[in-house]
């Protein structure tokens, strides 16, 4: 058969009734049941993305308020709001929250939801260890805030420097809960991030080449591999802490007079600690260009250069580590080094800024919130950036570093570079997750509110760290004269909270009863606008075949689908890794209890661990035991009823359909 | 959504049960009235009182679980020179104090008393040298020389040449007398 | 853009207050010294080439934003845009690009040459050198004299140096990573137990600064300041003459000597150390020439005998979770003992 007669076949083949009764079947396929069991089991990518979504912005709510409550003891000088021990814990955990609980799990949750959708599947390659990886983030999340309700929270920074943080000088569990924070969600980050990888590569939409993809699909591929690569030092230094620090153990990595090192502490959590910004940063550069992209109504511009901005931002990004180091007794040369290396790393970062304008200034604009929320992000992460050319150099950080002016910094950058994107995306996505539109006069109040309220906080901090005032005070002396500042400072962040608010009420309210949204309210490019809103479960009943660059503003009335996907198992299409030509078939997994469960003995092993060294033997046990019955389950998975041959027809790069055996 | 409140309610019972027992260890008192030391008396030489015999009070180390009073009465080991006679605990001079051989008592107010007061043969008294929250810290922290404090709120290793197992890795090593020693009775 | 312009207001008043904040005695912009001098000159050259950028990008924006033509969901998006535009977008991207690498080149030597000039202050002897050891909540500042180590002044919190010479610093930990400040005379150096360093400075405007620990060190790492003053080398050779005598002891029978004797016989002892006495102990600051310092506590009192009191009954009431314990006194006692430390010279 020729390649037009298969098509011819296949076309005449589809018929409205075909497609209707295919639906049903597929929709009873892909079900995954109703009630509290169906809950907890469900590895759906969309309800697995949105609860990590929702849970981080939980999380966020509570550091917030962590902060605001800092801020109000800064407001003036010696205040006594808070003593320093509680100060203390506030501020770790905020910054533990944030960074851990928080920013990466909302953008590894929207990774979760909107990659397959844009790649063109029906479901992310290992769902199980998607479910997985969010009750383990969930029971970190539980735990430290926890620890923190029962004074135990932890103390000693969230980057934890030894010696302080160490056996003599950490005192009590509160620095074992930190470490095993950040090993739990390091873990379950990781997992996200295989996940992500093995999805792009695998299981994108013929046609869909690595050059035609999304440059948000680019920018969490490229995220994973940060992940990959930078989470295990975080974990090797939690670990190493955790050891030195727990009885029966007590090795000394970070002693000194016994041949270890407390700088070495600072080499390798730094070695995550900067890539870990950056795995922040990059999914909102990936937000930043699709938002861009439909509401200046054409293609990014400069394409391949934002691909290799990524990707040079992810390699150089490995490489700049020691500029958190300047004050250090480390040799001059050494750090002038990484002076270099964080300049360089600009370069790619204003390639990508450069692009965005010009986007910008040759589309035409269709202004609503998430634009407005873009225009937040130029102003603020630019600013930033910048504040960021200051520091890289080794002199000019002597002055700066360890002040109100680094967190000053790290705000612009990270709240104004990821958090501005991700209101903007979350505006952006909702009537695809929810089928509901956010209100959009209320999206521009709360962009604008956030705005004048993050720079009314930070913008002072800038002076105020120029002025001598140093980071992580629980309190300042009157004779400083920083109070007005500071005043300042903690108005905003009341504003901020105001705009906060203004964000869930309206989330809320759009959520049970804001307008209906069509399948394409944006009018914009990628795959997942082609589908209902919210998406049903398998998202594609028939996968479309990818003609262009832009996937749906290329994509013609006749454009060819895959047909044939068995419909009584999950099934979904492998494609090759280059050119997403069509492979193989796969099955995929339904709904199962032991991501759970093993989440709770890995949880349980980690904080047990604060207490033992036997809770790793014991922990490993357990989990194999679970492990046995999640990949038995494969074993007793959906078999397709025998089908004939021609059902299995699958259009082949070379033209000649090939007839594939079940 | 309003599932998820459902999660985060059910699955903080797994880790609050948990961690409930935390709360003695992790108190940061900084301000802080321990037990009256007046009513401390181990130099009782008889137990014949006027009229109606009052029971003896129990005077309990508030600072038994407390880590931070642990590790202060770790550094206070160090600062007040008890090391000077009695090592890291291996004993010098003075006699070692993580076995489980207690000359005058093993019980808190007994080692109170020993370090207020002093003791024949070179154990200095502290009396009015210390604040007696200082002395009750350090009280707490000898009993984990030999083990017996909690193993979650004893000392770690320190930044420092290890000199012996930490605290928190210490064998418990029951002390041999249970009842006053003859050596601290009063003399008849 | 529209909501700029609410921000204008704000502005007015950002003035107002940065003027309030600008300058003062701890102050990486009121520079007291030549090395601090080096630092903010570099940091105005930095500040204004990325002013000027970000200015520029923002410009580009506003320009964008007005004479752009606006659309909707419904028009039809510009999948093949014009070949031309977008020639001429890219050679200007590729423009950019280039004065961005330039720029950050340029920055990079200017960077370069500052911290060599910085460096460079340590390449003669020095004329001063001080240790200075940092604790849990406090600096041991030590003036050493290499020739004659019964010279060594040891006093704690304070500095005193003379304009126009060449001071060194040494600096190491007895606890924790700390980070000696002096923002109006010279960057931060960290403290880092096992690694011993030093830094060189100049101070050339006489005058009280204020130094204050920058590494996170647990409690009171909020109050751990240092009171600096550079003064002419006579009254600093005064002073440093001072540190070297001991004091001498009071009269028998007078208030100060009745303090005396409780600073000796109750807890003070067992801490601090006051030359000419039996009182050495090696855990709390050296308290020889107390009351010659215009701070207590680590930079949070003003050393009056108010204060003096109110710190010795209690200490944790000012700075909770210190190492020094609440002590108590009988008023008599309070007043002899803060008597003869006012006597301490």
């Amino acid at each position: 058969m020729t390649k037009e007669e298969l098509e011819q076949k296949q076309s005449s083949d589809i018929t409205p009734e075909v497609i209707g009764s295919e639906r049903a079947i597929l929709e009873r396929t892909w079900d995954n049941g109703k009630g509290f069991y169906a809950w907890l089991t469900d590895c759906n990518h969309k309800s697995v993305g949105i609860r990590y979504i929702v849970t981080a912005f939980i999380f966020f709510v509570m550091s917030g308020s962590l902060a605001v409550t800092m801020r109000t003891q800064l407001m003036g000088p010696e205040n006594r709001i808070l003593g320093p021990d509680m100060y203390n814990q506030f501020f770790t955990t905020h910054g533990t929250s944030m960074m851990f609980l928080f920013a990466v799990p909302v953008m590894l949750g929207m990774g979760v939801y909107l990659v397959p959708l844009m790649i063109g599947t029906r479901e992310i390659a290992f769902p199980r260890m998607n479910l997985y990886s969010y009750y383990l983030f969930l029971f970190a999340g539980i735990l430290l805030f926890v620890a923190l309700i029962l004074n135990i929270g932890p103390d000693a920074g969230w980057f934890a420097y030894v010696p302080l943080s160490g056996p003599e000088f950490g005192i009590g569990k509160r620095v074992d809960v930190w470490s095993q924070v950040v090993s739990i969600t390091e873990i379950s980050a990781l997992a996200v991030a295989v996940n992500i990888v093995v999805t792009i590569f695998k299981q994108r939409a013929p046609g869909m080449s690595l050059s035609r993809m999304p440059l948000y699909v680019w920018s969490m591929l490229v995220t994973a591999f940060m992940i990959i690569f930078a989470m295990p030092a975080v974990m090797l230094s939690s670990t190493l802490l955790s050891m030195d620090r727990l009885s029966k153990v007590s090795t000394h990595f970070f002693n000194a007079a016994e041949g270890g090192d407390p700088l070495l502490w600072q080499h390798l959590f730094w070695f995550f600690g900067h890539p870990e910004v950056y795995i922040i940063f990059l999914p909102a550069t990936g937000f930043v260009s699709m938002i861009i992209a439909t509401f200046a109504r054409r293609r990014t511009f400069g394409y391949t250069a934002l691909v290799m901005s990524a990707i040079a931002t992810a390699f150089i990004g490995f490489g700049v580590w020691v500029h958190h180091m300047f004050a250090t007794p480390l040799p001059q040369l050494g750090q002038s080094i990484f002076t270099a290396s964080s300049m360089l790393i600009v370069i790619p970062n204003g390639v990508q800024i450069f692009c965005w304008v010009t986007t910008l200034w040759l589309g035409k604009w269709n202004i609503k919130a998430p634009l407005v929320w873009i225009f937040g992000f130029f102003g603020i992460f630019v600013l930033g950036g910048l504040t960021g050319v200051m520091l890289a150099s080794v002199p000019l950080d002597t002055q700066l570093h360890d002040t109100f002016f680094v967190v000053a910094h790290f705000h612009y950058v990270l709240i104004g570079g990821g958090i501005f994107p991700l209101f903007g995306a979350i505006y952006y996505w909702f009537p695809k997750m929810t089928g509901r539109m956010l209100n959009n006069t209320a999206g521009v109040v709360n962009a604008v509110l956030m705005f004048i309220g993050f720079n009314m906080v930070f913008f002072p901090m800038h002076i105020l760290g120029l002025d001598g005032m140093p980071r992580r005070v629980y309190t300042y002396a009157t004779e400083t004269g920083w109070g007005n500042l500071n005043m300042l400072a903690t108005i905003g962040a009341y504003v901020m909270a105001i705009a906060a608010i203004v964000f869930v009420v309206n989330v809320v309210y759009s959520f049970l009863r804001g307008p209906i949204a069509g399948d394409n309210p944006w009018g914009a490019d990628t795959l997942e606008w082609s589908v209902s809103s919210p998406p049903p479960t398998y998202n594609y009943q028939y996968i479309p075949e990818i003609e262009g660059p832009n996937a749906l503003w290329d994509m013609t009335k006749d454009h060819a689908v895959v047909t044939g996907l068995h419909l009584y198992s999950r099934e979904l299409l492998h494609t090759t890794i280059h050119d997403a030509s069509p492979e193989k078939r796969h099955q995929t997994h339904g709904p199962s209890i032991f991501p759970l469960l093993t989440a709770i003995i890995t949880a349980g092993g980690f904080i047990t661990f604060m207490f033992t060294p036997w809770s790793v033997p014991t922990a490993m046990f357990l989990s194999a035991v679970c492990l046995f019955g999640w990949f038995w389950s494969n074993s007793t998975q959906h078999r397709p009823p025998f089908a004939s041959i021609k059902d299995n027809l699958i259009y082949d790069d070379g033209g000649v359909p090939r007839e594939v055996a079940i | 959504m309003k599932t998820d409140v459902k999660t985060i309610v059910l699955a903080s019972f797994f880790i609050a049960s948990g961690l409930i027992i935390a709360c003695e260890r992790e108190e940061r008192g900084f301000r802080v009235k321990t037990p009256d030391s007046n009513r401390i008396n181990s130099k009782e030489v008889t137990t014949f009182q006027a009229g109606e015999t009052a029971p003896t009070p129990v005077i309990q180390n508030q600072y038994e679980d407390n880590a931070l009073a642990l590790s202060q009465g770790k550094q206070l080991f160090s600062q007040m020179n008890c090391v000077g006679c009695h090592a890291h605990g291996g004993g010098a001079i003075g006699p070692p104090l993580m076995d489980d051989k207690w000359i005058y008592g093993s019980q808190p107010e007994q080692i109170f008393a020993t370090i207020v007061e002093g003791r024949p043969n070179g154990m200095p008294s502290f009396r009015n040298k210390l604040p007696d929250y200082q002395v009750w810290q350090l009280t707490a922290y000898v009993r984990s020389m030999s083990g017996q404090a909690p193993k979650d709120a004893a000392p770690g290793r320190d930044d420092d040449m290890q000199m012996k197992t930490p605290e928190n890795s210490t064998h418990t090593q029951k002390p041999k007398n249970a009842a006053i020693p003859k050596s601290a009775e009063a003399p008849q | 853009m529209k909501r700029r312009q609410p921000a204008r207001g704000v502005l007015f008043i950002a003035a107002g207050l940065v003027a309030s904040s600008c300058g003062g005695r701890q102050s990486a912009v009121d520079a007291a010294g030549i090395q601090a001098e080096r630092l903010e000159s570099l940091w105005w050259i930095f500040f204004w080439v990325t002013a000027v950028v970000y200015v520029v990008v923002m410009v580009l924006l506003i320009v964008a934003f007005f004479r752009n033509k606006r659309s909707n969901e419904e028009e039809r998006p510009d999948t093949i845009p014009d070949p031309t535009r977008e020639n001429r977008a890219t050679r200007i991207v590729g423009g950019a690009v280039a004065i961005t690498v330039i720029t950050l080149f340029v920055l990079m030597i200017t960077s370069f040459r500052a911290g060599r000039a910085v460096n460079s202050l340590g390449e003669k002897p020095p004329d001063l050198s001080i240790k200075v050891t940092g604790h849990q909540w406090w600096w041991e500042v030590e003036y050493q004299d290499e020739g004659n180590p019964s010279n060594n002044v040891t006093t704690a919190n304070e500095l005193h140096v003379p304009i126009g010479r060449t001071v060194k610093i040494m600096l190491q930990s007895n606890d924790v990573i700390h980070s000696l400040w002096m923002p109006n005379l010279h960057g931060k150096k960290d403290l880092v137990p096992i690694y011993p360093t030093t830094f060189y400075f100049e101070a050339d405007k006489p005058g009280n600064y204020w130094g204050q620990c920058a590494e996170f060190c647990g409690y009171e790492h909020a109050k751990m300041r240092i009171a600096i003053t550079a003064e002419s080398p006579e009254d600093f050779q005064t002073w440093l003459n001072a540190g070297r005598r001991t004091p001498p002891p009071p009269s028998d029978g007078t208030v100060e000597s009745r303090g005396r004797d409780i600073f000796l016989q109750s807890v003070c002892a067992q801490c601090h150390t006051v030359s000419g006495t039996n009182a050495a102990g090696r855990v709390g600051p050296n308290l020889t020439h107390i009351a010659a310092r215009p701070y207590i506590a680590a930079g949070s009192l003003q050393n009056t005998g108010e204060n003096l009191e109110a710190w010795i009954t209690d200490p944790q009431h000012i700075k909770p979770g210190v190492y020094m314990p609440m002590n108590q006194y009988s008023d008599d006692d309070l007043l002899a003992l803060t008597a003869y430390l006012k006597s301490l010279k």
